[in-house]
């Protein structure tokens, strides 16, 4: 009886859950007629499987896609790059002032975007970045304090043993983070790089502040375009949400195991 | 045998007052020793007492605070880890776990630009020395523990160092396969030939392994001696105390006498003289401490022997049996006994010491020097 209310409750929530995703694919596939029709058709008869290429062609989405990809590949490379080195830093090496510049780090996620929004402007402006992807970009190869704790935290669970038999086995600290720690950070780079992954390719405020020219428009922007003034084209947004929704589901899919790893990894680690 | 080090010069390792400090805490205060070449030393002591801190020392994974290293004439003191031509093994064997064994042996020799025919046919001898060929493509979480440490053991043999650092290499593994790997390093040793230092805190080991043991309290080199000599010959209480399973049995005594070449004393609830040869002439004014070995220690009939005491605990062994008797003062003796000895708890009884089997101690807890028949001490100075 419990499990059997345990069951119902965990349905009812997945639905609360997915009711906006289903309705909102429901939406894409149906007609002009169906979507303005009183009361609300919720399951169309005929199902518009043309209206996604039709919305794609409406805009430049392929441009949009190929600066999306871009954007993402790039930033979420230098993420992983750069806040892996940091965290190996921070990991391993003693120096003077270690932990008050770790919490200094850290203290940097208390600043909220909005507040860094504006001198960002300047100061990417004064690097004539405006209307260039470099903004959305070179941030990510300078690491993010949260990605950089969770690596630490990573880092610090693998025995110094390891780093120590590396330097009796010849090899400098460059060596010892490339060859040993990168690939033994595999699950927590994961589970960041997922995280920078759904990040950029969702990120909207950024794109918008940064970006004038249509050619420079990443596919969140794009879909925007379809908000005019007078009108509002709902099938369109619909249809290329949904493809916008599946490459974060495939990627979660994928790295699903390692973030449930990553995150348990420090509670059940010895 | 073969050399490990395979070249002309000796792996002698020398030690000078070498110091360190973590912070304000001396961990090392001045240790100097000198380690021979082929010899097998092992760093005996209790947790804390810096044999850890020494081996790590040696390997350059810490910063002296003071002092200096040789290793076959060469200064390493300020030398690099990879530099020093010295391997060491961990005591968690510390694989890297995303290579296989293959990669894990070869690391080191491929870091350094060796050919990799070269890097293939170490890794293959050592494979083959250590039977562990079968393995070369498993990760170390596909192994067993004594497989784990026989890889551990390999990556050091590859790359043929001077000198083998061993960081109690054996305490993760259950008592059975201890016994084994314990048999197959001393196996090892005699095939490679190479110096090898050991740490460990277990007696046996340090005592079955090496040629010589250090015996390291609070820092300081407390005694370095075979490990008969330490046994026979402690240097001191600490030594005493340390080495041998019961441990020594002490008493405090006084000077009753002096006379050629011989002290005697009578020790706290004795009733007679004990007379000890020894060329010493310690202060008769002050204490000293008599010390006897478990073993030596004879459980007598009431009243028969120096002194009497109420049996405790008799632990059956089977080939042996430990009594442990408290006398009137509450001091708890222990001896050992044949294992079908009739003793029982509550029983008195009365208990002798030998006098050639005593040590006696003076009031600093040094040892006094001490005869010793003629069979062991040929076996002393084989």
């Amino acid at each position: 009886m419990r499990k059997t209310l345990a069951y119902a409750a965990l349905i009812f929530l997945s639905a609360l859950f997915v009711a906006p995703f289903l309705w909102t694919l429901i939406t894409a596939v149906k007609s002009q007629a169906d979507l303005v029709a009183y009361p609300p058709v919720l399951w169309p008869a005929d199902w518009h499987w043309e209206n996604f290429t039709d919305a794609w062609g409406k805009l430049s989405f392929n441009i949009f896609l190929k600066n999306s990809v871009i954007v993402v590949v790039l930033s979420t490379i230098g993420q992983l790059f750069s806040s892996s080195l940091v965290a190996f830093g921070f990991a391993r090496f003693r120096f003077p002032g270690r932990d008050a510049i770790f919490v200094l780090l850290l203290a940097t996620m208390m600043i909220p975007w909005d507040v860094k929004m504006i001198p960002l402007y300047m100061e990417f402006n004064y690097l004539g970045w405006i209307n260039t992807l470099k903004p959305l970009i070179v941030p990510a190869w300078f690491s993010e304090a949260f990605f950089v704790f969770l690596l630490r935290q990573y880092i610090m669970t693998i025995p110094t043993e390891i780093d120590e038999a590396a330097r009796m086995d010849g090899a400098n600290a460059w060596q010892i983070y490339w060859k040993i720690h990168l690939p033994l950070m595999a699950p927590a780079l994961v589970l960041v790089g997922t995280f920078q992954f759904i990040n950029a390719w969702n990120d909207y405020l950024g794109p918008l502040i940064y970006l004038n020219d249509q050619t420079t428009y990443t596919l969140p922007l794009g879909l925007a375009l379809f908000k005019g003034l007078h009108e509002v084209d709902v099938v369109s947004i619909a249809a290329v949400t949904i493809i916008l929704c599946l490459p974060p589901l495939a990627l979660f899919f994928y790295a699903q195991r390692y973030i449930m790893d990553s995150a348990l990894g420090s509670s059940v680690k010895g | 045998m073969v050399h490990a080090s395979g070249g002309a010069s000796l792996a002698d390792l020398r030690i000078e007052s070498l110091h360190k400090s973590f912070g304000p805490v001396d961990v090392l205060k001045g240790i100097d020793l000198a380690i021979r070449d082929g010899e097998f030393v092992s760093f005996l002591g209790p947790s804390g007492c810096g044999k850890s801190t020494l081996l790590r020392s040696i390997a350059g994974l810490e910063t002296l605070t003071g002092g200096a290293i040789h290793l076959g004439g060469r200064d390493i003191t300020d030398l690099p880890s990879a530099r020093r031509d010295i391997a060491m093994v961990f005591q968690n064997y510390a694989l890297y776990p995303h290579m296989n064994v293959r990669k894990n042996m070869s690391f080191g020799l491929s870091l350094n630009g060796m050919k990799t025919a070269e890097i293939d046919r170490r890794v293959a001898e050592a494979a083959d020395i250590l039977r562990i060929t079968d393995l070369l493509a498993r990760k170390p979480k596909q192994l067993s523990g004594g497989q784990r440490q026989r890889v551990a053991i390999g990556r050091a043999i590859v790359r043929k160092p001077q000198l083998f650092l061993l960081d109690e290499p054996l305490s993760n593994l259950d008592a059975g396969l201890r016994v084994t790997m314990r048999a197959e390093l001393a196996a090892l040793h005699e095939r490679l030939g190479v110096t090898m230092i050991y740490v460990t805190h277990d007696q046996v080991e340090a005592m079955t392994l090496s040629h010589r043991v250090v015996v390291l309290d609070k820092g300081r080199v407390s005694q370095f001696g075979s490990p008969l000599e330490l046994f026979h010959r402690p240097a001191n209480l600490f030594v005493a105390g340390f080495i041998g399973s019961p441990k020594m049995n002490f008493l405090p005594a006084r000077i009753t006498g002096q006379g050629e070449g011989a002290i005697t004393l009578r020790a706290d609830g004795t009733a007679s003289d004990l007379t000890i040869a020894t060329p010493a002439r310690p202060d008769p004014a002050r204490p000293v401490t008599l010390g006897i070995r478990p073993d030596r220690l004879e459980i007598v009939g009431e009243g028969e022997g120096q002194l009497t005491g109420t049996v405790q605990l008799m632990e059956r062994l089977g080939t042996e049996s430990h009594a442990h008797i408290a006398l009137a003062d509450g001091t708890v003796l222990v001896a050992i006994t044949d294992g079908t000895h009739p003793a029982r708890a509550h029983d008195r009884v009365g208990l002798r010491i030998p006098a050639a089997d005593a040590h006696v101690f003076d009031a600093d807890g040094l040892a006094l020097p001490r005869a010793l028949d003629p069979a062991t001490e040929r076996l002393l100075t084989q």
